[in-house]
């Protein structure tokens, strides 16, 4: 181990020390931490009030709260976990800490801005916890907020909005910083064709963060001023159409999930060639549908709509539309299922998740479909088939990303290794009782269980015990997985630059990486997933 | 560090400012006057297309986007193509109830 | 760390904002489309209502004061100091101006009673209520961006004067001057919307 210290004892800007070194850092790694901190808080947060509603349903009738809490706990657990969670989790964690390093430079363009961003994030989530304690309390009225709901509702609806809109502007200017970081600041041999698949999806990312973002902003920005001053924009009774808001609302909200699972993808896509002791296969096929999808996912936001009483030819134009934007995903997982034929494969936890990821993902976006086909949505519309297929992309999907990020990088990041098997077993329950709580959910939908109601017909409740009690045994999981983590601290078993034999610039620096990144000039490869030369320098002994 | 295309950047003289000055102010002057004329429908095109004008202009030289490389102007055109499809498939809906 | 400063990367940086900007508005030009579609009379009553000579004023006031500003960076590259902060100031001049008129035009109509939630605007046309409903949201957030502009112009104003903006590194001034032609690119648009709808 060389004698350079780690970023965690050297501060950027130089010369701070303790707590300012953290509040004041301009280090992308120290903010992909602080990130960190916050994520996990509020994840943990968001789960809890997951667990709370479907133990709540899993008995017809009042169960442990009554209906005015219930309602209130589903728009805040979709609040917390979209805005706070799936939105900004990878970027701003995984992607602060390693796009610098992935592309061979010592921090984003603009480490100021990165920090302010921060802060925003933090702003933000402070709004939203001081709206669950003013007023008439947190709003019930879905995270979607429409109106004319949003704009008469009693409680504290501006203050959430305002929230979000502020975390929104943290999102904006963390996609600035990356698209300016991608093009100004490469090591001047990388070319586009050798940056790793994780910093392509961030960029991508990053472009959908920027453009669409505004149109939230703008949204919130008129249920607040509908909310003071009445304007009418809205009311019909005012010349207003309700549906513009939907409009609005969907323009940023739709491709929002294709900012929260294309950095996923981005992950998976390192993974596993690593893991596979091979290289992935269709390298560009995998760059161009990332802009593909950020483009596509632009042009089909009403088959959010379909019942919502718009023209038939929308109807029609967006459900053609939707039909598009599954064939770059597919691109993606036939790839990856491509790049593990004939490969070398290694189950390692990072590799698990990612499988978990690709068939949940998988069954998540062939639900899609369902809800895509105009015909067919009109039956599942607004049901918990809806609720089963969202958390099957962006928790099966997303989520489990997150959890194999975690576990891909936690070395790197801490310079510590975590025990396998602990995280076996998480991820195998996680991945089990995420079957047994979402599958019944599917199939409560096709019976006609509409989503966000308190109680439900005799018929219903078989399902609900059950989805209720694949909850408790996901949780279980998911909370080995993070406490198998955060004991990683406590047994020390050192990690070495590089534990998994991997290709992209991160694993050719120490664990933890010093501050400036990289000691000696980094040497860029032709083409970032090139296995030939590591598998005599992989440390895997160390495990 | 890609200090790059870090030439001198393009200098616009006062003249040439002048006159893209004068050409918007001209269109200015050309598109309330069109309004005093009734076309019915057309009106609106016609103001619109003339608006069209003079951002390009303001673009172009005020803001330099004629001197400026790839990545921003395949980014404008980009923003601006969200832009329009964001107002014209809203008309999906709105034009056939 | 970086030792040269990247202006280009600067400017980017600048630009990617702008985009969020454009956005950001364009969420209202899609209302005002839909809405004009469909209160396409009503529109035109409002219209009339609104001042083409002063809006055209005021058109021709952010169109001079881009000028000045595009001016300005040409003499800050050719090395003029005072030359620069003239037509810095005089800028920061004409966003005055503009809003001055701005609250003469908001005050006549509050005057006549046409603003949100009015007796005149919720008894009237539906379609009427609309018109002016947007005249204030986009006219108010464009004039918000009329004051964030004159601020980032002072900045790059002050600056200047105590002579850490020069010839050889005026990005601050540079992007400043991008936003405020942005503000004028908006009204560009605003105004034929608007004044012009008859």
């Amino acid at each position: 181990m060389t004698a350079i210290p780690s970023f965690y004892h050297q501060s950027a800007p130089p010369g701070l020390t303790g707590i300012k070194a953290w509040l004041l850092t301009h280090d992308h790694k120290r903010l992909g931490l602080m990130y960190l901190g916050a994520v996990f808080f509020w994840f943990a947060i968001a789960m809890v009030l997951g667990l709370l509603l479907r133990t709540e349903l899993m008995s017809q009738g009042r169960t442990i709260m009554g209906p005015g809490l219930y309602n209130s706990f589903f728009t805040l657990h979709g609040v917390i976990m979209v805005f706070l969670f799936a939105i900004p989790a990878i970027p701003a964690i995984f992607g602060n800490f390693f796009l610098p390093i992935q592309l061979g430079t010592d921090d984003v363009f603009f480490p100021r801005l990165n920090l302010f961003s921060w802060y925003l994030f933090m702003i933000g989530g402070l709004f939203a916890l001081v709206s669950l304690f003013v007023g008439d309390g947190f709003p019930d009225t879905g995270w979607t907020f429409y109106v004319p709901f949003s704009v008469q509702d009693s409680k504290n609806v501006g203050l959430t909005v305002t929230a979000a809109f502020i975390l929104g502007m943290s999102s904006m200017l963390t996609g600035l910083n990356f698209v300016t970081t991608f093009h100004r600041m490469r090591d001047k041999n990388m070319g586009l064709m050798q940056i790793p698949l994780f910093t392509w999806s961030l960029y991508a990312t990053a472009w959908v963060q920027i453009l669409a973002t505004p149109v939230i902003g703008i949204t919130f920005v008129l249920v607040v001023l509908e909310r003071f001053l009445s304007i009418g924009l809205f009311d019909p009774d005012k010349g207003g159409d309700p549906l513009l808001y939907q409009h609005l609302f969907w323009m940023y909200s739709h491709p929002a999930v294709y900012i929260m699972i294309l950095p996923g993808m981005g992950v998976i896509s390192e993974i596993i060639p690593v893991f596979s002791r091979k290289s992935i296969f269709g390298y560009k096929a995998i760059v161009w549908s990332s802009m593909a999808i950020a483009i596509a996912g632009s042009l089909v936001w009403a088959h959010h709509m379909y019942t919502s009483g718009m023209s038939d030819v929308s109807v029609f134009v967006f459900s053609l539309l939707t039909f598009l934007v599954a064939v770059p995903s597919a691109v993606k997982v036939f790839s990856w299922v491509a790049t593990m034929y004939k490969g070398s494969i290694e189950m390692t936890p990072p590799l698990l998740l990612a499988l978990i990821f690709i068939y949940l993902f998988s069954v998540g976006g062939l639900t899609g479909l369902v809800l895509g086909a105009a015909g067919t949505d009109i039956h599942v519309h607004d049901t918990h088939f809806v609720v089963a297929h969202f958390h099957f992309v962006m928790f099966g999907g997303t989520g489990f990303a997150f959890f194999a990020a975690l576990h891909y990088w936690w070395p790197k990041m801490f310079g510590v290794m975590y025990t396998f098997r602990a995280a076996y077993w998480g991820a195998v329950l996680a991945a089990v009782g995420f079957m047994f709580h979402y599958v019944p959910m599917l199939i409560l939908g096709l019976q006609g269980m509409p989503r966000r109601y308190y109680d439900y017909l005799p018929q219903y409740e078989t399902g609900n015990f059950l989805a209720g009690f694949g909850a408790y045994i996901m949780v279980f999981g998911i909370v080995i997985m993070f406490v198998n983590l955060l004991m990683s601290f406590r047994k020390g078993v050192p990690a070495p630059a590089d534990p998994w034999g991997g290709t992209t610039l991160e694993w050719k620096v120490p664990s933890p990486p010093p501050v400036h990144n990289f000691i000696d000039k980094p040497q860029i490869m032709d083409f970032p997933y090139d296995f030939k030369g590591v598998g005599e320098q992989s440390q895997k002994g160390s495990r | 560090m890609n200090v790059d295309n870090q030439d001198k950047p393009h200098v616009l003289s006062y003249s040439q400012l002048t006159v893209v000055l004068i050409i918007l102010l001209a269109l200015t002057g050309l598109t309330v006057g069109v309004s005093y004329i009734h076309m019915g429908f057309f009106n609106v095109p016609v103001a619109l297309a003339i608006a069209c004008l003079k951002v390009s202009f303001v673009l172009l030289f005020f803001m330099h986007l004629k001197y400026e490389g790839p990545i921003i102007v395949l980014s404008l055109i980009g923003t601006v193509t969200i832009l329009m499809i964001m107002i014209g498939f809203t008309f999906w809906d709105v034009a056939f109830r | 760390m970086r030792a040269e400063i990247d202006r280009v990367g600067l400017k980017l940086g600048m630009w990617l904002f702008l985009y969020s900007e454009i956005i950001l508005f364009g969420g209202l030009f899609v209302l005002y489309a839909a809405y004009f579609h469909k209160h396409p009379e009503s529109f035109a009553v409002g219209g009339k209502e609104l001042n083409r000579v002063i809006g055209a004023m005021n058109t021709v006031v952010l169109l001079i004061s881009s000028f000045t500003v595009a001016a300005s960076i040409t003499a800050i590259q050719k090395g003029s100091r005072k030359l620069t902060i003239g037509l810095l100031g005089f800028s920061i001049f004409c966003g005055f101006i503009f809003l001055v008129n701005k609250y003469f035009e908001w005050g006549a109509k509050i005057h006549h009673d046409i603003y949100p939630n009015s007796e005149t605007l919720v008894n009237g046309e539906p379609g009427l209520n609309i018109f002016f409903g947007l005249y204030y949201v986009i006219t108010g957030l464009h004039g918000l961006h009329v004051i964030i502009g004159m601020v980032l112009l002072s900045i790059s104003l002050v600056l200047m004067l105590v002579g850490k903006i020069d010839g050889e590194s005026f990005s601050m001034l540079d992007n400043s001057g991008l936003y405020w032609h942005l503000v004028d690119l908006i009204w560009i648009f605003v105004f034929p919307l608007f004044y012009l709808v008859l």
